[in-house]
C-alpha cells in the first residue's frame, strides 16, 4: 500500500473531525449521552496512549521500579500537575526529571 | 476611521494567542523531533513524513499510523485508528463552537485544520478568562499559526537528524509527549468519573498493548468511555459535558 495514499486517507479523517462541528454549527446535535461520552474521549485516548510508554518502556513487560526514567518522571509530572495546575512547570520539570534520570543517575 | 486601531488589536490578540502557546511549544518540540527520526527508521519517505505533518497535523495519530504503516496495517485499519484518536477534536470544536459560530465559514475551515489538544487548552481558557472578544477568533489563529509552524519545524529537524544520526529515536524524547498528555490530562481529572474512565482506559491500554494493529488502544479507550457513562448514570448531563474541558 502506498504510504502517501493512506496519508492522504489520514489527513481527510483528522480534518473531518476537527472542523465538522465547526462548519456544520447549530444544524449538528449530540444527544446527551453522545455528549457525555465524548466528554470522556479526551482523559481516555491520552492516558491510553501514554500507559504502555510508562509502564513498559522497553516493550518488554512491566517495569515499576526506581530505575525506570519514564515512571519517575510521569509521576513527578502528575504531582506537579495536580498540585499547580501548571502546564509549562509540568513539562519542564518532567523532562529535567526524565533526562536528569535517564543520563545522570543511572549512567 | 478606526482601522489603525483594529489592526492593532487583531495584531495584539494573535500575539497574545502565539506567546499564550509557548509552553506548549516547548512540550510539542522533542515530540516534533522524535516524529521526524521515526519517519527516517520507516518505510515512509522522508517528504511524505513532512506532508504528513503539514497536511494531518495530530500528533499522536502521526505518531500511531507511522507506527501502523511500518508493521503493514490495511489503510483502512490505520484510518479507523486515526477516527477514534482523533474523535476527541469533535468535542473540542463543539466546545469551540459558541465563539466561532458567527464568523465566516473561511475562518471556521482555517480554525479547524487548526485545532490540536494544546491549541484547544490555550483558546478554551482565553475565551472563558475574557469571552465576547471582538477579536477572539484572533487570538484562537495566533496559537493555532504558532503551534502548525513549530510542528513543521521540529518535524523538519527530526527528518534531517534522523537521516544524520540513525538510533537519535533510542534516547527516549518520546517522553516529551507524556509529559504533554499528562499536563493536558490531570487538571481534566476533576471528577470520580473521570478518574476512573481515565485509569481504566490507562490500564487496558497496557494489558491490551499487543493486541495487533493497536486493537488494543481502541478497545481500551471504548472501555474507559464505558466506565464513565456507567458512573454517569443520575448525574447531571450538562454538567457532565461541560467539565470534560480545562
Amino acid at each position: 500500500m502506498n504510504p502517501l495514499f493512506i496519508i492522504i486517507g489520514m489527513a481527510g479523517v483528522t480534518y473531518l473531525t476537527k472542523a465538522l462541528v465547526l462548519l456544520a454549527g447549530e444544524r449538528v446535535r449530540f444527544s446527551p449521552a453522545v455528549r457525555t461520552a465524548l466528554g470522556f474521549v479526551p482523559v481516555t485516548v491520552l492516558t491510553a496512549i501514554i500507559s504502555p510508554m510508562v509502564l513498559a518502556p522497553h516493550h518488554a513487560g512491566l517495569e515499576l521500579s526506581w530505575r525506570n526514567p519514564q515512571l519517575v518522571a510521569a509521576t513527578v509530572a502528575i504531582v506537579v500537575s495536580a498540585w499547580t495546575r501548571h502546564m509549562l512547570l509540568t513539562i519542564a520539570l518532567a523532562l529535567a526529571v526524565f533526562f536528569a534520570w535517564q543520563y545522570g543517575l543511572l549512567h | 476611521m478606526p482601522h489603525a486601531d483594529t489592526d492593532t488589536s487583531r495584531f495584539n490578540e494573535f500575539a497574545a494567542g502565539a506567546r499564550d502557546m509557548l509552553p506548549m511549544l516547548l512540550g510539542a518540540a522533542p515530540f516534533g523531533v522524535i516524529f521526524g527520526t521515526l519517519v527516517t527508521a520507516s518505510p515512509v519517505p522522508a517528504w511524505q513524513g513532512q506532508f504528513m505533518s503539514l497536511s494531518v497535523f495530530a500528533g499522536s495519530s502521526q505518531f500511531i499510523g507511522i507506527g501502523l504503516i511500518d508493521s503493514h496495517a490495511g489503510f483502512l485499519v490505520v484510518w479507523a485508528t486515526t477516527l477514534i484518536v482523533n474523535l476527541r477534536h469533535v468535542l473540542y470544536g463543539a466546545t469551540l463552537l459558541p465563539y466561532v459560530q458567527r464568523l465566516p465559514w473561511r475562518w471556521r475551515m482555517l480554525l479547524g485544520m487548526l485545532i490540536t489538544d494544546e491549541m484547544f487548552a490555550v483558546s478554551v481558557a482565553s475565551q472563558r478568562r475574557q469571552p465576547g472578544r471582538l477579536y477572539g477568533h484572533w487570538h484562537m489563529f495566533g496559537s493555532g499559526v504558532a503551534m502548525y509552524l513549530n510542528w513543521q519545524g521540529w518535524t523538519l529537524v527530526g527528518l534531517i537528524f534522523g537521516s544524520a544520526f540513525p538510533g537519535l529515536q533510542a534516547l527516549g524524547l518520546d517522553f516529551a509527549m507524556v509529559a504533554t498528555f499528562i499536563a493536558i490530562v490531570v487538571p481534566q481529572l476533576n471528577t470520580l468519573r473521570s478518574l476512573a474512565a481515565a485509569l481504566s482506559a490507562g490500564a487496558l491500554a497496557y494489558a491490551w498493548q499487543d493486541w495487533p494493529y493497536k486493537l488494543g488502544l481502541l478497545a481500551a479507550v471504548l472501555c474507559g468511555i464505558g466506565v464513565g457513562l456507567v458512573l454517569s448514570r443520575g448525574v447531571r448531563v450538562e454538567a457532565a459535558a461541560g467539565e470534560a474541558a480545562p
